[in-house]
């Protein structure tokens, strides 16, 4: 822009406004009904995403008997339903196998994705784009393609299935996302700061755990969090692997199969589903920033 | 240190050095299993005998004889179609009116997002109580106001537009994509475009809409590759909806009521995993690749900027 068209639209509706009084009355009646109308909508499609939790909430607290009978709100207020469920044979297993899962998964992920997300944002070496485009088709790929294989190589020869080994190992590798979040994050730091580390005698390894790593920790959060909520949630990997063995299952694998053994307490399974959901929600309010971030920066930062 | 390596030697061993994570790991869990991928295609193996070799036997298994493969890859391009469409349609509404809202945006966005954080399988449980029929809160609302709701997740004919709902439920993620890149659109151009007395709807046709296009594309491309890999939530929907207490090991017939919600990676895992015929798990497994890939190699060419490099 010059610095010649010092008019713009803001100014020229001022100017109107000043003009006429009935004008700008009919602007400003035009705002407020137009705030009205944002806000209904807005109310009316958030009691829509709000409304499971509540009627969820609600089961959770019922009777038995009145579970299952259609009733909206609970006659008496069962808190024990939480305590039975956690005494529940095996719950307490599933937290600790859903928090060695993704708890190391999460470990192993950020410590392997850091150098790699580095080299690929900031060296500059033959087949570096090549290199990315990997990345990406394995990001893309769909899990059940290459489960086959990999399923006989854990069971046939490491003796692994029953456990959640096969899923947790390969973190240590490298995970495509992950590899590509934090690529796209460490893309933003400037580069005069690691050229003026090198200056100053820094290595490369020493650069990156001194100078880019504090600097990135916004994105390795959003990796970590991301990672910790794949392995939460992660349904398809325990089946495969832990399946046979119920002394292995996540809280994700488990809760289904607590749904089938308590086939007609919906009041117990939603109190179950809602102790599954609890986790996820409070690193939620504790991280949120980290967490949209990473969001954002996956779908529109190019 | 004491080795005198030059400079480019040096300078590619390092590079290798930080990526060799992602080198291991691309090796040994993806090219290695991809291959292998192929070469059971083409054998008999039921995972206990040495696999024989019996050329396109599996393939032509699959596409002329496999009873639930059409009604698997029909249930998938369906959710594929019409859940990507509705969910860019309403994620992209929904970041619309989140950055119009001016009181109260944390809690607005905050409740649309929520959701988005269910892990699937609590998530589906809850909808298939929600939904449930006879007992389920949604019916008995609708009963209400005088409307008789459908059976939902027990007819085969409303069991893949529930699966649509849960999945419009959790539009948090595409919400916060979508109201990022519409508060990334110039302002001038909205001033410019009022001055020239736009309208709302021509001030979206031609302001909003072109700077966000990358990203519409963005995101129908990754929804397209994540619904190829539509599992889990209609796995256990299926599972809840039928009644049918499961127990480990215990075989049932996927994809409740009446295949409506069976998907392709569902029957992967059925043939691989239940049926242990590990040829016709594998030919499927590269008919979701070639779909898939085919997909991506589309992103990588309409979104080029994946791949800038800071320059």
């Amino acid at each position: 822009m010059t610095s010649t068209t010092p008019i713009t639209a803001p100014a020229v509706a001022a100017e109107r406004e000043r003009e006429s009084g009935p004008a700008r009355r009919r602007a400003r009646r035009r705002r407020v009904l137009h705030w009205i109308a944002v806000h209904s909508v807005a109310v009316a499609v958030a009691l829509l995403f709000v409304l499971p939790f509540v009627f969820v909430f609600l089961t959770s607290v019922m009777s038995d008997d009145q579970a299952m009978s259609g009733d909206l709100w609970p006659h008496a207020w069962h808190w024990e339903n939480y305590t039975t469920v956690f005494r529940t044979d095996g719950f307490l297993d599933w937290w600790k196998n859903s928090l060695i899962y993704a708890g190391l998964g999460t470990l192993f992920t950020v410590c392997s994705a850091i150098p790699v997300a580095y080299a690929l944002a900031k060296f500059r070496f033959r087949g570096r784009r090549t290199a990315m485009i990997l990345v990406i088709s394995t990001m893309m790929l769909p899990p059940q393609v290459i489960v086959i294989p990999m399923y006989l190589v854990w069971a046939q020869q490491f003796h692994l299935s029953g456990t959640l080994w096969p899923l947790i190992i390969p973190m240590a590798f490298g995970d495509a996302y992950s590899i590509f979040l934090l690529r796209q994050f460490l893309l933003t730091i400037p580069k005069e700061y690691i050229e003026s580390a090198k200056v100053d005698g820094c290595g490369e390894l020493r650069t990156l755990l001194r100078i880019v790593v504090p600097m990135a920790k916004p994105g390795i959060a959003a990796i970590a969090l991301f990672q910790f909520f794949y392995c939460w949630n992660d349904y398809f990997g325990p089946q495969i692997y832990a399946a046979q063995n119920p002394a292995s299952w996540t809280l994700s694998y488990g809760l289904e199969s607590f749904k089938s053994a308590h086939s007609v307490n919906w009041n117990l399974t939603m109190a179950a589903t809602l102790l599954v959901m609890a986790p996820v929600c409070i690193v939620f309010f504790f991280a949120q920033k980290a967490f949209v971030e990473g969001v954002t920066l996956t779908g529109v930062k190019g | 240190m004491a080795l005198t390596l030059s400079g480019p030697a040096r300078r590619r061993l390092r590079t290798l050095g930080f990526l060799s994570p992602w080198l291991i790991g691309f090796g040994v869990f993806f090219a290695y299993p991809l291959i292998a991928t192929v070469y059971f295609s083409f054998m008999h193996y039921n995972q206990i005998k040495a696999p024989t070799f019996v050329g396109l036997r599996n393939w032509k298994y699959v596409f002329q004889d496999m009873p639930l493969f059409g009604p698997a890859l029909w249930n998938t391009l369906w959710l594929v179609v019409v859940m990507v469409a509705l969910r860019v349609v309403f994620g992209l509404s929904l970041g619309l009116l989140v950055t119009k809202i001016k009181s109260g945006v944390g809690f607005f966005r905050t409740a649309f997002y929520l959701p988005y954080l269910a892990p699937p399988v609590a998530a589906t449980v809850a909808f298939v109580f929600l939904l449930n029929p006879a007992t389920g809160p949604v019916n008995e609302v609708l009963s209400h106001i005088g409307l008789t709701g459908p059976n939902w997740f027990n007819d085969p004919s409303w069991a893949k537009p529930s699966l649509v709902m849960l999945s419009l439920w959790g539009i948090g993620d595409l919400m916060v994509v979508f109201m990022a890149a519409l508060l990334d659109v110039p302002k001038e151009q909205y001033e410019a475009a009022e001055l020239d007395g736009a309208g709302a709807w021509s001030r979206f046709r031609y302001v909003t809409w072109p700077s966000i296009t990358p990203i519409v594309m963005f995101a129908v491309v990754t929804g397209v590759v994540q619904t190829m890999q539509y599992y889990t939530q209609a796995l256990v929907a299926g599972k809840i909806a039928s009644g049918v207490s499961i127990g480990p090991g215990s075989v049932i017939q996927p994809g409740y009521p009446d295949h409506s919600t069976l998907t392709v990676p569902q029957l992967v895992y059925s043939m691989g995993f239940q049926n242990f015929n590990t040829g016709a798990a594998c030919v499927l497994s590269l008919v979701l690749f070639a779909i898939a890939m085919a997909v991506t190699m589309l992103l990588m060419r309409k979104r080029s900027g994946l791949l800038a490099a800071e320059d």
